[in-house]
């Protein structure tokens, strides 16, 4: 999962007062340290607009990896086999983490975590889109693995080499996780395909819902893309939405062939000048509609986050009044430690 | 609903089982050192990665800061001497 390429308002506006105070020799500086490739650690001096947009891109990267656990808990309960339940339960579980690992690459940008997770629950910061689609069959649990985590691991790879080095390190943890989700994801699809008639209807299906979106997911053409060339002269990105979307294209098709499941595309074609997978048109309408909340499920994901949030108040609570019951009982071995 | 506050962060370590050091793995949020092994246990543990965890109040790291980067570590790096490179051994020698 990650960050959903859009407009946000917050950075733009800001934009003009970040640049004017700031030292032309520190901001030399360090674009030159960006162009050796050095990693950019959160104790070293950043123009204020990399602090920002790292802040948008990573904080929309890690609310994602927390909604994208709602589609797939959906089926948690559901799950056909006890070894499709075990797996889906562990890779819900790795979202979890995923969010964290990202939330506290983030931290170290100055931000609280506290103060992220209110924005996602106020309805202010975004989430990649994808997540707003519903999950009305087992076999949309296998095409999220497939093309969902697909997608994501194509981005993640770049972003691994990020050049703060916090965001690129929890990439690099993030990408040997995604392999599993990816596998398992394949292998749901695989076995449907391979099945009764209803159940390659249901494969094939599942399939046309969401290999659409899943091209969304790599967000607006590089020519309307406001971000991309900023986050790319920085480092941030090392590849565009177009470069990453090709690659994602090119390795699905053979996938898709391989266990008889067909794309969605008439249009697909190789060429073989540039060894690419051509594509059809996408429909950027929709695309834009989900991103400013219009999706099948927008409304229904933060509902349920916000639920899950209350409903666990008085876990943290309970957690909190026991740590200060335990240091007023034994002051002393809490100062050592135990 | 009380109000909710920031539980206080925590660095954790993790040593791999084939006696590497520890290495930083990443933060947790947690109410006491217990709390914080747990939640690094299941943030950064999941796939035995680690036969020891550390976890470590953020606030009691102290860091060189990178602005006295030059300064800060200059008696090292100017001293070629302390690198075997540094000297020369005769053709043909091995194990030296």
């Amino acid at each position: 999962m990650f960050s959903q390429p859009g407009p946000d308002k917050s950075v733009g506006a800001a934009a003009a007062e970040d640049s004017a105070a700031e030292p032309p020799e520190r901001v030399a500086e360090f674009e030159a340290r960006i162009a050796r490739g050095e990693s950019i650690e959160p104790k070293d001096w950043m123009p204020q607009r990399y602090r920002r947009q790292l802040i948008r891109m990573m904080s929309q990267h890690a609310h994602s990896e927390v909604v994208g656990m709602l589609p797939e808990g959906n089926w948690i309960t559901r799950a056909p086999s006890l070894r499709r339940k075990m797996s889906l339960l562990a890779k819900v579980q790795d979202e979890a983490g995923h969010g964290l690992y990202i939330y506290c690459g983030t931290e170290t940008l100055g931000v609280d975590r506290h103060e992220l997770i209110q924005q996602l629950l106020d309805g202010v910061a975004k989430y990649s889109s994808i997540f707003n689609y519903p999950t009305l069959s087992w076999a949309d649990i296998g095409c999220i693995g497939w093309f969902v985590d697909g997608a994501a691991i194509v981005n993640q790879t770049m972003l691994a080499h990020a050049s703060y080095g916090p965001y690129a390190r929890a990439m690099v943890r993030i990408c040997k996780e995604e392999n599993f989700h990816k596998r398992q994801g394949y292998e749901i699809m695989t076995v449907l395909a391979a099945g009764t008639p209803e159940q390659r209807v249901m494969a094939q299906e599942a399939v046309n819902r969401w290999w659409w979106p899943s091209l969304m997911m790599f967000g607006p053409h590089d020519a309307e893309s406001s971000n991309s060339d900023e986050l790319m002269r920085w480092g941030i990105k090392r590849k565009s939405n177009d470069e990453l979307r090709q690659r994602f294209v090119n390795q699905t098709v053979a996938q898709a062939k391989a266990i008889g499941l067909t794309l969605p595309d008439p249009d697909l074609e190789y060429d073989e000048a540039t060894e690419n997978w051509k594509f059809g048109a996408i429909d950027w309408d929709e695309f834009w509609r989900v991103v400013k909340g219009d999706g099948p499920c927008n409304r229904e994901r933060l509902a349920a986050r916000r639920a899950a949030h209350a409903d666990g108040a008085w876990v943290r609570d309970a957690a909190t009044a026991y740590a200060a019951r335990q240091s007023a009982a034994a002051p002393m071995l809490e100062a050592h430690g135990d | 609903m009380a109000t909710d506050t920031q539980w206080p962060l925590w660095e954790v370590f993790l040593q791999p089982p084939k006696g590497e050091a520890h290495e930083h793995a990443g933060s947790v949020h947690a109410t006491s050192a217990e709390h914080a092994l747990q939640n690094a246990r299941d943030v950064y543990a999941r796939r035995g990665e680690a036969v020891n965890i550390w976890v470590v109040p953020s606030s009691a790291i102290t860091a060189s800061t990178p602005d006295d980067m030059g300064p800060f570590f200059d008696p090292g790096n100017d001293k070629p001497y302390r690198h075997p490179q540094f000297y020369k051994v005769p053709r043909g020698v091995r194990g030296v």
